[in-house]
């Protein structure tokens, strides 16, 4: 299929959905018992869809949003930087010490089996409203899926790679960085998508549940307000954000694995 | 004192692999021990190619293991030149059977990458390995990453990172195996050019008779496992420098082949759990 046919076929089903929404939100389809127009869609809970739009406008001409965008990606580029970095050098550290693994290993599952966000109470409480909460939340999101993949990583190194490279002279410090560090970065880079995530995730849900600024707050405020079209337009620009994201993702992704075997395109 | 020193290394050193007396047994997990190769005496000559052919599961890639020092035998000790291997072998190279490159370095990088452990720096090692692939016939391919090469080309640069450290020892298990007949003459062809250069001892690990035939000086043949022993030995006698297409068609190659393929045969049908040759229809007792 080509490009353009595809990108076609993706805006119609955005034109349909919006179609749908708008038609049954403004246009009664019957009269109610009280004599009032019956609509299916009522606006006062799934407002409209230009009404969103125009919400979303006025956001970012008045500017009121840039604030809380610039407090949720700080977060989660905190949440993300900590996470990773955590998660590879403890992930290392237990691939390469058996033992520490083994003592470890049912505290990390038990961690790990916890859902994430009955910790965002305490941690409001522990690092107070502020950024902090938020980020540490964030933190021990991704910290797992960077661990569990370093781990992964370093231990399922291929045992002929790893003779290979001793046969050719390398000592323990060579091995380390000429075989375990690329294999356990490897296994970073692709889960980044899903790591980077769950930043954005922990940021958001953490400013959900009390704090004064961000994302999360925006739609919280809104909800607390009965104002459906301000719940909209905030995840509206949850979503454009998280999109924005995955994309400078991708990007630099790209040259640090073209090492990995991938499509091959004819010419 | 030191005359006699001299002497003595130097009849100690045209032996380049002694393996004594060498055996390998494995502990299996529900107790009791799988003897995988019986006490076998293998020597390869400094500048000798000797090649250990035997059916599949016998323990040949096991014996280069122990000569590389990757695993210690479990009684028996090696040689290296004289001197009693502990550790790894750090005067050998090792080509493996299946692909040992780092994917995630370019093919310059994996056969440079050999010489700067040694600490050569990384400028000159760059050159050496460019030089190396121009020799291998990779010349314009350096930049690539394994995954964009072919399953021969990687082999190439593997040949090229092992020879560009001049081990004096070349241990090789099976290296072509796992390519294309066409690719395989193409490549035994290649190594035997190398080879020619500058002998260094080789053991050359196959399943395939006609390639340790026209590749090696000497065919040691070993018995199907377990309790895998050394049950032939088969000086050859062709003439250097060879022509690995045109010595297959030479009649004392043929005769080589048979009297080898007499003493390997009975192995592999016993690793089939085939009835032994020629007893076929032996009928009630076996």
């Amino acid at each position: 299929m080509n490009r353009t046919k595809l990108l076609a076929l993706q805006i119609g089903v955005a034109v349909v959905a919006l179609g749908i929404w708008h038609v049954f939100s403004t246009i009664p389809i019957g009269t109610a018992a009280n004599g009032k127009p019956f609509y299916l869609l009522p606006q006062f809970f799934f407002s409209t869809p230009g009404a969103v739009i125009e919400r979303v406008i006025k956001m970012f001409v008045s500017g009121e949003v840039y604030k809380h965008l610039a407090i949720t990606l700080i977060e989660a580029m905190l949440a993300f930087a900590i996470g990773a970095l955590s998660g590879v050098m403890i992930g290392f550290w237990f691939a390469r010490k058996p033992l520490v693994a083994a003592v470890f290993d049912p505290y990390v599952k038990m961690m790990n089996a916890l859902p994430r966000v009955v910790l965002a109470p305490i941690f409001a409480l522990w690092f107070g409203l502020g950024i902090w909460s938020k980020v540490w939340l964030g933190v021990t999101l991704v910290f797992f899926i960077v661990f569990f993949n370093v781990y992964q990583g370093v231990r399922e190194v291929s045992p002929v790679v790893l003779a290979n490279a001793r046969m050719l002279g390398m000592n323990e410090r060579q091995l380390l960085r000429h075989v375990y560090w690329p294999a356990a970065l490897s296994w970073v880079f692709s889960s980044l998508h899903t790591s980077v995530g769950f930043a954005v995730v922990g940021a958001v849900v953490g400013e959900y549940l009390g704090s004064s600024a961000g994302l999360g707050y925006l739609i919280h405020q809104a909800e607390g307000v009965f104002d459906v079209t301000g719940v909209f337009a905030g995840m509206l620009i949850l979503m454009i954000f998280v999109m924005l994201i995955d994309f400078v993702v991708t990007l630099v992704e790209k040259p640090l694995l073209v090492w990995r075997p991938g499509e091959t395109k004819t010419v | 004192m030191e005359g006699r020193c001299v002497t003595d290394a130097q009849t100690i050193h045209s032996i380049a692999v002694d393996l004594r007396g060498v055996s390998v047994a494995y502990g299996l997990s529900g107790g009791g021990r799988y003897e995988a190769v019986q006490p076998v005496d293998v020597a390869v000559a400094d500048g000798e190619f000797v090649a250990i052919l035997g059916p599949t599961g016998c323990g040949k890639s096991t014996l280069l293991n122990i000569a590389a020092g990757l695993m210690p035998p479990s009684s028996g000790e090696s040689l290296i030149f004289g001197q009693r291997l502990s550790g790894l072998n750090t005067v050998a190279g090792y080509l493996f059977q299946q692909d040992a490159l780092m994917p995630w370095k370019t093919a310059r990088d994996n056969v440079a990458i050999g010489l700067e452990t040694r600490g050569v720096r990384r400028s000159e090692a760059l050159k050496a390995a460019d030089a190396f692939l121009v020799k291998v016939g990779l010349a314009t391919f350096g930049d690539r990453y394994p995954h964009q090469l072919s399953g021969g080309q990687r082999k190439r640069v593997a040949l090229a990172q092992v020879l560009v450290r001049e081990p004096k020892i070349l241990l090789m298990d099976e290296p072509f195996g796992p390519l294309d007949a066409q690719t395989r003459l193409i490549m035994s062809e290649l190594l035997l050019d190398l080879w020619q250069a500058d002998r260094k001892a080789v053991m050359f690990v196959t399943h395939d008779l006609d390639e340790a035939i026209a590749l090696a000086d000497r065919v040691l043949v070993m018995s199907a496992g377990p309790h895998s022993k050394i049950i032939g030995n088969f000086e050859i006698p062709l003439a250097r420098p060879r022509d690995i297409a045109e010595v297959r068609s030479e009649p004392e190659f043929h005769r080589l082949h048979s009297a080898v393929w007499a003493c390997l045969r009975e192995e592999v049908r016993k690793t089939y759990g085939l009835p032994a040759h020629g007893k076929a229809g032996g009928g009630a007792t076996s």
